[in-house]
């Protein structure tokens, strides 16, 4: 497997943001869930997805709940919040934005 | 961020603020439930159980870490940092509570000793009237004053009463004017009658100053017409509320003032304490009144009676120099309609030369100010050293205890504090503790305060000062705090935040050579304690001294064991009083513990004074003038140096005779003897010119005040006074106690004189209460003297300690190799003693350079005295020897092998 790229800075937040709007997660299950989706491509270190976690929820877009899970634990689940789904699409965007306008520089054709 | 979202997240981060206990533990159980969900899966893949856990905890990175960064991230902003500073802060305190007690109470003496002093200077000094406005008020007065012409009563005499009625019905400057005096009323009837502070009023006072009346009305200009007699008085709020428990019956109601029935009009508002710094008045009459009724200290018609305040406000553009231009120019239209009759032509020619001017009068008269000014600051200036000392001392302890914390700095900045935030906890933990010792030091304030007011307050001079805190000195100590936090909090934490994180490794420092320039900070520290408390200590033996040389003073006459007795005859009269003067003493003289009484115009050392100019001969003079009974040296024991003293035969008819002074046969008689020449003094309103034979000489004794210089005094016969009188307190010397003595002439006289009422007051007591300011300056400079000089030791000895313990090594390689004990002691002690010894010398060099301010309140020595400055050097050496003594025995006890051992 290849090595996982570094995440640009600042699109963690969104992917974060974005796996938690499909449904309410415990940290652990996010960062499995990147893992998944991505292909292994992306991958969050524990150091500091519980960090990012945090400071999400100090900005009002996500929302923990303690919870008792499947198996009779108790979890932190962590959901998006209608602030936070604002935030996301606009994250969102600007990502759009940001990666057509990269995607464009190195279509560029020899002249 | 949008507004909405902002909003939004306020909750939360207050929530997260206020429960940030319970999040860490939520943090704590999130991790670890991640940790057990990382194992678990490892372990599905196959790996062994330890070996998973593991692998999830590496994979993790440190949990500590990743705590504090999730922590970080929920940081709310510095307020959290900040109360888990002080939080933590506590708990360090609490964990040394010595050095928290000694800090805590340091700070408070230091910051509490300032703000006393303070809070007084400002209600003397800078406080303004307590009326509306009180910049816009001027005064009135005779430029330069009036030269002490006539009989001036009261603290600021400026106007007699008919020269003010010329001047309020003639004046055009000034939009409102109005005049004021202070007088002492008895009130109440017959045996219940009490002494108040009694104000005299002209109608326009309250008016034009603008005060409204708490309850009632105030007196205004239809209350104080010609010919008004007893009618309408107001009562203070303290009497109001003392005397008439505050009840409104009491306006309406009548009360006895000396003697006549007023009726009460109004309460003049709580604010108001009169126009007097550091008096206050009870009860206010007009002016009119006095026509009336009879006072002591003013009178209505006297042309040569100076005892009114006048002051009003200045019309719209009007200035001072404007006001005072016009003043001057009224000035002879207005002297001439009220010359007094019966000087001489030289004094009415001064007086008509009298020019009155406009003063600012915003910040209320005050013979308190003048006296008291010079005193407070140095006071002030005391105390700021001792602060200074103080904040030295913590200083000290402070690096000291931060020294001994150094690994857990280290180990704070190996786990990752930056080190601007050990700066900051340590500051908050210096902060506690200004903060704990301001609040302390500020309560301390207000007792110390009041009872300096207690000290400087006397029985018929009761000092009452506005000590509410206001903005200016809670500024004031705020400033202090702030100063003291950043002198003794930031240096320390400087120093600690430097600490090496390796240092957390090794196990202790082994400092041989303990760096020298580690000590340096801490050595300048002891040595300027040492220069202040030596200034400090200088002073106050200057002032105790002083102190004791204006008690042992000898003023010429033997005061002790001699009573006073003020008898109030007024209700005896209409009687001639050379002869109830006679009986009066008669009837005390028989008492058979009474061994003299007399008679005398002049109380001796109370600070008032009689002048009368004369010829002799060709020579003019001026000279004091006292009329006393017979048995007056004897009473006071003033030996008559030649001649002879009154007899009863000096009557009367009989020719006139008088008793001088040396000092006034030195400046008047040169050779020859005064004995057989004539004195003839000059005529002033009611005291036609007399002549005297000079018929003794007696010794110098001093007059108004310990302080000035004995002036030239007459003495005439008490019966041979020119006019109707003369009345005087009288003097008793008698070896029986006090008590006794007064209760037997209490008794004989209230036997024989039932209505002339008496008050009774040793005469010792009454001179020492006049020593008020010096007998202030010696008990405060010397209380904190010692205290500057303990705080200093304590700061020398901590130092010493701190320096031996340090350098334990280095000694215990000297015992090592052959010191003995007393070379190790001398060692030690010989450094303190070159602190200490460069300490004194700055300190003596900055106490001579400053002591000339001191120099007008000392009295026998000057402020540079050198037995003084000796006396303290040695002082604090012997203080600082012993101090230093400990320290070096302990040093010099050092076992070598434990010190090298020492890891």
């Amino acid at each position: 497997m290849s090595k996982p790229s570094d995440l640009v800075q600042g699109t963690l937040d969104m992917l974060l943001l974005k796996i938690l709007a499909l449904e309410p997660k415990n940290g652990f299950a996010v960062s499995q869930r990147l893992k998944q989706v991505s292909g292994d491509v992306l991958q969050v270190s524990d150091g500091s997805l519980y960090p990012a976690l945090h400071k999400l929820e100090q900005e009002g877009w996500i929302t923990a709940e303690w919870k008792t899970s499947e198996n009779g634990r108790r979890a932190k689940y962590y959901s998006l919040t209608r602030l936070g789904r604002r935030q996301l699409e606009r994250e969102a965007d600007n990502w759009g934005r940001l990666s057509s306008a990269i995607s464009r520089v190195i279509k560029l054709k020899q002249a | 961020m949008r507004p909405e979202h902002w909003l939004y997240t306020i909750p939360l981060r207050l929530r997260s603020l206020f429960r940030w206990v319970q999040a860490d533990q939520e943090l704590d159980d999130e991790l670890r439930d991640h940790l057990e969900r990382k194992t678990e899966e490892y372990v599905a893949k196959g790996m062994a159980p330890e070996k998973a856990r593991r692998r999830a905890r590496l994979d993790l990175g440190g949990v500590e870490k990743v705590k504090e960064e999730c922590r970080d991230a929920r940081r709310v902003n510095w307020i959290e940092d900040f109360l888990q500073d002080l939080y933590f802060g506590l708990r360090i305190l609490r964990k040394y509570p010595g050095f928290t007690v000694v800090a805590v109470l340091t700070l408070a003496l230091g910051i509490g000793a300032n703000t006393a002093i303070f809070q007084l200077l400002d209600s003397v000094r800078l406080r303004g009237m307590p009326v509306p406005n009180p910049q816009g008020l001027v005064e009135v007065r005779v430029a330069n004053g009036n030269g002490g012409m006539g009989i001036n009563v009261g603290d600021n005499p400026q106007m007699t009463n008919p020269l003010w009625e010329q001047l309020r019905d003639h004046q055009t400057a000034l939009s409102g004017i109005f005049a004021w005096g202070t007088d002492t009323f008895s009130l109440g009837n017959g045996a219940n009658a009490r002494n108040v502070h009694g104000l005299w009023v002209s109608g326009g006072l309250f008016p034009v100053l603008g005060i409204a009346p708490a309850y009632g009305r105030l007196l205004g200009y239809q209350d104080d017409q010609h010919g008004c007699g007893a009618s309408v008085a107001v009562i203070s709020y303290g009497l109001w509320q003392g005397e008439f428990g505050g009840l409104d019956s009491a306006i309406g109601s009548s009360v006895t003032v000396q003697d006549h029935s007023f009726q009460i009009v109004g309460v003049t508002p709580p604010g108001f304490w009169g126009l007097e710094v550091g008096r206050t008045f009870d009860v206010a009459l007009p002016i009119c009144s006095l026509e009336t009724i009879q006072s002591v200290n003013a009178s209505f018609h006297r042309r040569d009676v100076w005892w009114l305040t006048v002051m009003g406000r200045l019309k719209g553009g009007w200035t001072l120099d404007r006001a005072s231009a016009y003043l001057s120019g009224i000035s002879r239209g207005l002297l001439d309609a009220t010359v007094p009759v019966g000087y001489q032509s030289s004094t009415l020619e001064k007086y008509l030369n009298f020019r009155m001017a406009a003063y600012p009068a915003g910040n209320g008269m005050s013979g308190l100010r003048q006296r008291f000014d010079t005193p407070l600051s140095i006071l002030l200036c005391i105390t700021g050293l001792v602060l200074l000392i103080a904040c030295a001392n913590l200083a000290n302890l402070m690096l000291a205890r931060a020294n001994a914390r150094q690994r857990e700095m280290a180990t704070r900045l190996a786990l990752g504090a930056s080190r601007g935030r050990l700066i900051q906890q340590l500051l908050s933990e210096s902060l506690l503790l200004i903060l704990s010792g301001t609040v302390l030091g500020v309560a301390l304030a207000r007792w110390l305060a009041q009872s300096i007011l207690r000290l400087v307050s006397t029985e018929g001079n009761v000092v009452q000062l506005d000590l509410s805190l206001d903005w200016r000195v809670l500024a004031f100590t705020a400033a202090g705090a702030t100063l003291t936090c950043v002198l003794f909090g930031l240096v320390p934490a400087f120093r600690s935040s430097q600490a090496d994180p390796g240092d957390a490794v090794k196990v202790a420092g082994r400092g041989l050579t303990a760096g020298r320039d580690r000590f340096s900070f801490q050595r300048f520290l002891v040595l300027s304690q040492v220069a202040i408390s030596l200034i400090l200590v200088t002073s106050a033996l200057l002032f105790v001294r002083s102190f004791r040389n204006l008690m042992a003073f000898n003023p010429g006459f033997r005061e002790q064991d001699i009573l006073l007795v003020q008898a109030d005859f007024r209700r005896l009269l209409p009687r001639p009083l050379k002869p109830l003067q006679r009986d009066l003493l008669d009837e005390i003289r028989v008492v058979p513990q009474v061994a003299s009484a007399a008679m005398s115009t002049h109380v001796p050392l109370d600070g008032s004074s009689w002048t009368l100019g004369f010829n002799l001969d060709d020579v003019r003079g001026s000279s004091k003038f006292t009329w006393v009974s017979t048995q007056y040296l004897e009473t006071m024991q003033i030996p008559v140096l030649s001649g002879r003293d009154f007899t009863d035969r000096d009557t009367e008819s009989s020719p006139r005779v008088a008793l001088v002074n040396q000092t006034f046969v030195r400046d008047y008689c040169g050779e020859r003897n005064p004995i057989g020449r004539t004195i003839t003094t000059a005529a002033e309103p009611h005291y036609p010119a007399a002549s005297y034979e000079i018929v003794g000489v007696v010794r110098d004794t001093k007059y108004a005040a310990l302080r000035e210089p004995i002036p030239p005094q007459v003495f005439g016969a008490a019966q041979q006074y020119p006019t109707e009188g003369p009345w005087g307190p009288i003097f008793i010397r008698s070896s029986a106690p006090m008590p006794t003595i007064i209760a037997t002439v209490k008794d004989r006289l209230g036997r024989t004189y039932p209505a002339m009422k008496l008050e009774f007051q040793v005469f010792q007591t009454q001179i020492r209460e006049r020593l008020v300011i010096e007998r202030l300056m010696a008990a405060l400079s010397g209380f904190f003297g010692v205290l500057a000089g303990g705080l200093a030791i304590i700061g020398l000895y901590g130092v010493m300690s701190y320096i031996v313990t340090q350098r334990r090594n280095e000694i215990g390689i000297r015992v090592a190799l052959g010191a003995k004990r007393g070379q190790i002691i001398s060692m030690v002690m010989l450094e303190a003693g070159a602190l200490v010894l460069i300490g004194a010398v700055i300190g003596a060099s900055l106490s001579l350079a400053a002591g000339r301010g001191a120099e007008s309140l000392l009295f026998g020595l000057s402020s540079s005295d050198p037995l003084t400055l000796t006396l303290a050097i040695v002082l604090l050496a012997a203080c600082g020897a012993v101090a230093s003594f400990l320290p070096a025995h302990r040093a010099s006890n050092t076992d070598p092998m434990v010190a090298l051992r020492y890891e």
